[in-house]
């Protein structure tokens, strides 16, 4: 069934399964809301140096979206800032791809099994909700620490 | 339309219907069959109002009420001939109370903007209130919002009971003689709810307040009587009624429409225009500044006709039979909550709910995957979600062609997404 392009058992495990869910201390915080569908998220940021010392959540919505937050803490939380900027554009570039990608699972771990979202438009949202929200989060961060 | 035997009683003869909507043969995602549930976000359209559309930009198309030549004199005929059957449809004493607009939203926005900018006695400011309800589309919150805020004047709304209908225990309390507008709806889009218009009205007169109904939801689904209403404007749109996109309605009462300053200026609305100073049209067309959608309005009175031909008290008893078997096969599916009134008794074709914890959108997604398209999300209608303490709902709405062989996909769908998810 072609519905299990989307709901790969990843996406289904990290859904069921959280990594990291739930707020922690952190440098900032954003709340981003997908106003189509009403999904929500709290997320918070701690930097480390020029690392990602935890990446902090809470929030309501689909199982694609709450599995991307998931794969984000994963994928994210303990690199170097720079290599998670590259992995959050490659992700980006992934979910615009509208199924067209080859992901690099070198570069995305879990995250390839959003590949097949990215053919669904109005689930695309979905998944990138927490991305969109860890950089504007991130960016938040620095621009604190450099004011402080 | 004879009832079929074996049928529940009231149901029309959806098998003929059905033809007349080519859309609701097509098959989805590898050969099924599509059922359309998601009729309160539009309805689907019958070939007599494609036909219509056709006709209108094959055979007559010019711009109205201007120029003497004969495309010119029959799309104008048509338009206005649009506007009759409007106003026939919903029992207007004049045709001249019916105004076309692009949607029910432009409908309301007209109105707030209307009383925004009015004299006294209709002008709405700092010292008034304007009364709307917990339940309403975001189209009739926004524009009351922006009104508020413009003016100083207090914004308040009738609350919701926990079996979604209107709370209007406080109603002296929240309707008061410092209340200018009540606008409310007469069928919620999200939960079906249909309110108690009488006891709405009665205290607006009371106090002298315009009572303007949101009739969006309803208008495609019973006999609209803006006479019996006794409201002073009543808003809706085409689409959700067989009709085109762009196309919307807002009825008001002949003398507001007089007194009523107009909102949007341009061609069409004038009398006589200087540099300095314009007069302006009568109404309808004071208000429907610019080329207005002429193909829409004609469509949308193809559409009038063909909801008359068929009768729209049978269409409110057909969906009342289709709601009220839904109600109770939706009762079967376990961990599903109904959000809003328990039974079929006064409420609409739309039936919202939530099933356990799987999020709306996965479960609007693994029904589409079998055909059946249903809304989810929050419905533009945010604050009911707020009340409920949910995030989203997974709506299913039922027009004239929506038939009791739908409901037991969409039964047999949600089972099959809580296996998915289970």
């Amino acid at each position: 069934m072609k519905l299990d392009s989307m709901y790969q058992d990843i996406i289904l495990d990290h859904y069921k399964n959280p990594h990291g869910k739930g707020l922690r201390d952190g440098d900032a915080e954003v709340h981003h809301v997908n106003p189509t569908c009403g999904d929500e998220i709290t997320l918070r940021v701690r930097l480390d140096g020029g690392k990602v010392a935890d990446v902090s959540y809470e929030g309501q919505g689909c199982s694609i979206s709450q599995a991307s937050a998931s794969v984000l803490n994963e994928l994210l939380v303990g690199r170097e800032l720079d290599d998670a900027v590259r992995i959050q554009e490659a992700f980006l570039e992934l979910m615009q791809s509208k199924g067209q990608a080859e992901p690099d699972e070198d570069v995305l771990e879990d995250a390839v099994a959003f590949a097949g979202v990215s053919k669904y438009p109005a689930r695309v949202k979905c998944a990138l909700l927490s991305w969109m929200a860890w950089k504007d989060a991130t960016a938040k961060a620095l621009s604190e620490k450099e004011t402080a | 339309m004879t009832q079929l035997p074996g049928l529940l009683p009231g149901l029309l003869d959806t098998e003929a219907i059905r033809k007349d909507f080519p859309v609701l043969d097509r098959q989805v995602h590898e050969g099924h069959k599509l059922v359309y549930l998601d009729n309160a976000a539009t309805s689907q359209k019958p070939r007599q109002v494609l036909d219509a559309l056709n006709e209108y930009y094959e055979r007559h198309n010019a711009n109205v009420h201007r120029g003497v030549h004969v495309l010119a004199e029959e799309a104008t005929a048509l338009y206005e001939g649009a506007r009759d059957k409007v106003a026939a449809f919903v029992n207007a004493p004049s045709r001249d109370e019916v105004i076309f607009t692009k949607n029910a939203s432009e409908s309301l926005n007209l109105v707030a903007n209307m009383l925004g900018w009015a004299d006294e006695p209709y002008r709405v400011d700092r010292d008034t209130e304007i009364v709307i309800t917990e339940m309403e589309h975001h189209s009739n919150i926004v524009p009351w919002q922006l009104l508020a805020q413009r003016t100083g004047a207090q914004l308040k709304w009738f609350g919701l009971t926990d079996e979604g209908r209107l709370d209007l225990s406080e109603i002296d309390r929240v309707i008061t003689e410092r209340t200018k507008v009540v606008s409310f709806t007469l069928v919620s889009n999200i939960m079906g709810t249909v309110n108690p218009v009488e006891q709405i009205v009665r205290r607006a007169q009371e106090v002298g307040a315009l009572v303007v109904v949101d009739a969006s939801q309803a208008a495609p689904h019973m006999v609209l009587d803006v006479q019996a209403l006794q409201a002073d404007f009543v808003a809706f749109t085409g689409h959700k009624m067989c009709g085109p996109t762009g196309i919307g309605v807002l009825w008001g009462r002949q003398e507001l429409l007089e007194d009523l300053p107009p909102f949007l200026g341009g061609g069409e609305m004038i009398e006589t225009v200087s540099m300095s100073s314009s007069t302006y049209a009568p109404a309808p067309h004071k208000f429907e500044a610019g080329t207005p959608p002429i193909a829409q309005a004609v469509g949308l009175g193809a559409a009038v006709d063909y909801l008359t031909s068929i009768g729209m008290e049978r269409i409110a008893r057909h969906e009342h039979a289709i709601t009220e078997y839904a109600v109770r096969r939706l009762k079967e599916v376990p961990d599903l909550r109904i959000i809003g009134p328990a039974t079929a008794e006064d409420r609409g074709a739309a039936i919202s709910f939530t099933l356990g914890d799987i999020h709306p959108h996965d479960v609007g997604q693994v029904l589409d995957e079998q055909g059946i398209a249903v809304r989810v999300g929050h419905h533009c209608a945010r604050p009911v979600c707020l009340r409920y303490g949910i995030p989203a709902t997974t709506r299913a709405s039922f027009y004239l062609y929506s038939t009791p062989a739908e409901v037991d996909a969409l039964v047999d769908g949600l089972e099959h997404v809580r296996n998915f998810f289970g």
